[in-house]
């Protein structure tokens, strides 16, 4: 990549969204609207340009933005536009700096596309990283947070022009509850802006390449769909991922406890898996997989289900009887496989006090490509 | 009751008679281009059949892909004014955003965002604004345009913004034609102004063909009461479909399953459709077509309408049969309706899946000497193969492991004598106008979709509070009251939401209320 990097077109918006969805494993929210916000941005001659981690200065500062809300909201109560340029406004103005860049919470679903639709309105470039590598259900499971990332100033800000700064705020999960509840008062869509962080910071913990890989993966599962290749096997090419199993659904299993939807996904094998049955386990996002009992892959590395034939990602809430999928297993960015990253992202934060992280292994190239 | 179902397909126009359950006649003839022409003749023949006198028939339900064939032809849709109330929210995305752009320019490209609309708890997001409405209205108005469809954010949780809106419209542009999306679609704004939009731009196309449809019916002497079915299976009166002509996009699959649960008396199943190009499958569930849960496209533009979750292979009766390196292929390709010419059954040139089942010996049709040169090896393998074609389809539909039946139906039911996928076939008779007895047997229905906070009333409550409203709106929609099923219930709980915030869907279908 060059230092000034590349600019996103039009074109790019569906394989960018694409691979958003595909490393939302299972969760992660729609990218559908943002994609169209995005486009219109593009449309009406605004530039998204996208740059490495190395292009900035160390004392420049960087902003992180992201939508905080009910996904089944968004869909009906959609953005005014600005919301996540106006939190990040107001945290430069609390905290008396100015961005040079926004990064992505999370480059997982929907919130791929925030920062760079707040960016196109700020004309900032966007970093090529977020603070997942993946999708998580809320905002203190960023590297960002987990590495110590400053907490305020925070802000929240709505389509109607509320926008509340969070001025002191003890840690993440305090900013997480907080920003929660002003979310739904604002009536559970809002755009969220975290303190200015140094690019010095961003550079040793961000998720680096993210922006680029959503989009590489969008392009190899378009170009081997349109070519008749197997859109499995191009995928885990370009990912470094892994095939877990290959199987059927034959029964999902729902609850809910403490606000999520939580459940598990029963599969029986085909072709190499025949004879073995696998269950993944689902919050928002796809938690944990097991084959004939044993765990294979769990958070925070990615679990994700792509449909066997076209290679969609199939996202949670959809999840039903009679599907043929593929189960996909990505090493998650050593950064999230860290002792204090497990704390917060591991199986025992989800609820599984019994597994012990085991990681899986690339069984490709790297994924940074 | 007798009764008549007509179903108007691109290529048929199927008719049946039915007193009470049971089926006097079934014809087929065929679609004309002025389509009413077909009508008549179906009607003429379907009476003639059943002995019946026009002066008998109580009622006439008619399914059509008129109005879909409509949209995706792009041709008589009348300009449309798009009115979304919500602002400040939602300015990022203008209405029809994302629609073809000849389907946008056909109607007229005409957008306004306006201050309304409510969150997801009833709160208003704005108030309406008179001033600001009258203005857009008398834009509308010098653009002399007279159709205009609102959307207003969350308008399935409070109406209250596009009744208004419609009140104000109504007093500034007199005699206008005003489509609400409360009254079509459900959550999931965008999709929901899409249908709504579309309802609009086919408001004077429906009031003329609905007007031929009752000219044909009067024509064949039949007093009786007409209805158009929808795409959920169920009725609407002529006069409201009038109103709601998006409402019977789909509508043709639908009778289908309906008509196949009715004629073989299962309720939970497989429905095989098979037609001359292409077999429709979905899956039954207590006698209803099982929804798709992701937006389906019409004509290039994502709505949220209750449609059955069916696709599509291409097998059919008039499927070309052709041998290749790799195999026997069936299909996609199709003879179509021009298989009475072109089959080699019936004099033609090209190999198509029927000369092969009559080869075969299972199915009388045609002059049969003119297969009796094709190698059993073919023959063998063409059956062996869309037997695989069925049976990956069937595996697909299936929505749990219990053992459901596969009904078959349509005119091409004659390719298939054997199980699928081990599971009991059902071919039941009268099997190729299953869709026209799906429509002559459609009930009335009435649906809410809500967001309920079961922190304040409790689960209880709330369903209770939705299966009345849903009671209710199918009383208003023409069902008995005494005969009203609630036949679906779903909550699903709304992941970061407080107040235990759980959307309800309930679903009641009744019979049809004849006075």
């Amino acid at each position: 990549m060059s230092p000034k990097g590349y600019l996103l077109s039009e074109a790019d918006l569906h394989p960018l969204s694409l691979g958003a969805a595909l490393l939302g494993t299972g969760g992660g929210g729609n990218p559908y609207i943002g994609m169209l916000r995005a486009r219109e941005l593009i449309r009406s001659g605004h530039e998204i340009r996208i740059i490495d981690l190395d292009t900035l200065p160390d004392d420049a500062f960087v902003g992180e933005v992201g939508g905080i809300g009910a996904p089944v909201v968004g869909i009906e109560k959609f953005e005014e536009g600005h919301e996540c340029y106006y939190a990040m406004r107001a945290v430069e103005e609390a905290a008396g700096v100015k961005m040079s860049a926004l990064i992505s919470a999370e480059i997982g679903g929907s919130n791929s596309l925030e920062p760079i639709i707040a960016a196109a309105y700020a004309g900032l470039p966007v970093l090529d990283g977020d603070g997942m590598g993946r999708a998580f259900p809320e905002v203190q499971m960023t590297t960002f947070f987990i590495y110590g990332a400053p907490t305020a100033p925070a802000a929240i800000a709505d389509e109607k022009g509320n926008v509340v700064v969070f001025r002191q705020v003890i840690d993440m999960f305090w900013l997480e509850r907080f920003a929660r509840d002003a979310a739904v008062a604002m009536g559970a869509t809002a755009g969220l802006a975290s303190a200015p962080m140094t690019m010095e910071y961003v550079r040793r913990t961000a998720v680096p390449g993210t922006v680029s890989e959503a989009l590489r993966i969008g392009h190899t599962v378009l170009d081997a769909r349109k070519a008749r290749r197997n859109v499995i096997e191009e995928v885990l090419k370009v990912t470094g991922g892994g095939l877990y199993f290959t199987g059927k659904i034959t029964d999902v299993r729902r609850e809910l406890t403490g606000g999520f939807a939580r459940g598990h996904a029963i599969l029986s094998g085909i072709n190499d898996f025949a004879g073995s049955e696998a269950r993944i386990a689902i919050q928002n996002e796809n938690l944990v997989l097991w084959v004939d009992g044993e765990p294979k892959v769990m958070v925070p590395d990615l679990i994700v289900n792509l449909d066997l034939d076209t290679g969609e990602p199939i996202t949670t809430e959809v999840l039903r009887y009679g599907q043929r999928i593929a189960v996909l297993g990505l090493p998650v960015h050593p950064l999230m496989k860290t002792e204090k990253a497990l704390d917060v992202v591991g199986p025992k934060a989800f609820g599984y006090p019994e597994l012990t992280f085991v990681p899986i292994a690339a069984s490709q190239a790297s994924i940074q490509g | 009751m007798i009764r008549i179902g007509i179903d108007v397909g691109g290529t048929n126009t199927d008719a049946v008679v039915m007193d009470g359950a049971r089926v006097l006649a079934g014809v087929k003839a065929a679609t004309t281009a002025d389509v009413m022409t077909g009508v008549v003749n179906a009607l003429a023949d379907v009476l003639k059949a059943s002995g019946k006198a026009a002066a008998d028939i109580d009622v006439v339900m008619i399914g059509t892909t008129h109005f879909t064939n409509a949209v995706v032809q792009r041709r008589d849709l009348a300009k449309t004014a798009a009115v979304r109330l919500g602002l400040p929210a939602t300015a990022s995305l203008p209405p029809m955003v994302d629609w073809p752009a000849d389907l946008r320019e056909a109607i007229g490209n005409l957008s306004y965002l306006a201050h309304g609309g409510n969150e997801f708890d009833g709160r208003k997001i704005s108030p309406l604004d008179e001033a600001e409405l009258i203005g857009i209205a008398e834009d509308i108005k010098a653009k002399g345009v007279n159709t205009i469809a609102i959307t207003s954010v969350f308008s399935p949780v409070s109406d209250e913004c596009e009744k208004q809106a419609a009140a104000i419209f109504e007093k500034a542009i007199p005699g206008a034609h005003i489509t609400l999306s409360s009254e079509i679609g459900r959550i999931g704004l965008l999709e929901r102004e899409n249908a709504a939009i579309m309802n609009a731009c086919l408001r004077d196309l429906s009031q003329q063909v609905i007007e031929a449809f009752r000219g044909a019916i009067t024509s064949a002497g039949i007093k009786g009461k007409f209805f158009l079915t929808q795409n959920d299976g169920t009725l609407m009166e002529a006069a409201f479909a009038e109103k709601f002509p998006v409402l019977t996009f789909a509508s043709g699959p639908t009778n289908s399953m309906r008509g196949a649960a009715f004629l073989s008396g299962v309720k939970d199943a497989i429905v095989v459709d098979i037609g001359g190009t292409t077999s429709d499958v979905g899956s039954l569930h207590k006698g209803f077509p099982r929804q798709a849960t992701v937006a389906v496209e019409v004509g290039g533009v994502r709505t949220n309408f209750r449609m059955p979750d069916v696709f599509s292979i291409g097998l059919g009766g008039g499927s070309h049969v052709v041998e290749t390196d790799m195999g026997v292929k069936v299909g996609p390709t199709s003879v179509g309706y021009r298989i009475v010419t072109e089959a080699l059954i019936f004099g033609g040139k090209t190999l198509t899946t029927s000369d092969v089942v009559v080869a075969a010996g299972k199915y009388d049709l045609g002059d049969r000497s003119k297969v009796a040169h094709l190698p059993q090896a073919l023959i063998t393998a063409t059956e062996a193969r869309i037997a695989a074609m069925l049976e990956d389809c069937v595996e697909r539909s299936r929505l749990s492991p219990d053992p459901l039946p596969v009904i078959v139906v349509g005119g091409g039911s004659i390719l298939v004598d054997k199980p699928i996928a081990g599971l009991e076939l059902i071919k039941p008779d009268h099997f190729a106008v299953a869709n026209a007895v799906g429509a002559a047997i459609a009930q009335v229905s009435g649906e809410v979709d809500r967001v309920y906070a079961l922190a304040e009333i409790g689960r209880d409550a709330a369903l209770a509070d939705a299966k009345a409203q849903a009671i209710e709106a199918a009383v208003n929609a023409g069902a008995s009251r005494d005969s009203i099923e609630i036949v679906d219930v779903e909550d699903v709980p709304l992941a970061y939401l407080p107040g235990n915030a759980t959307r309800v869907r309930v679903k009641a279908v009744g019979e049809l209320h004849v006075a």
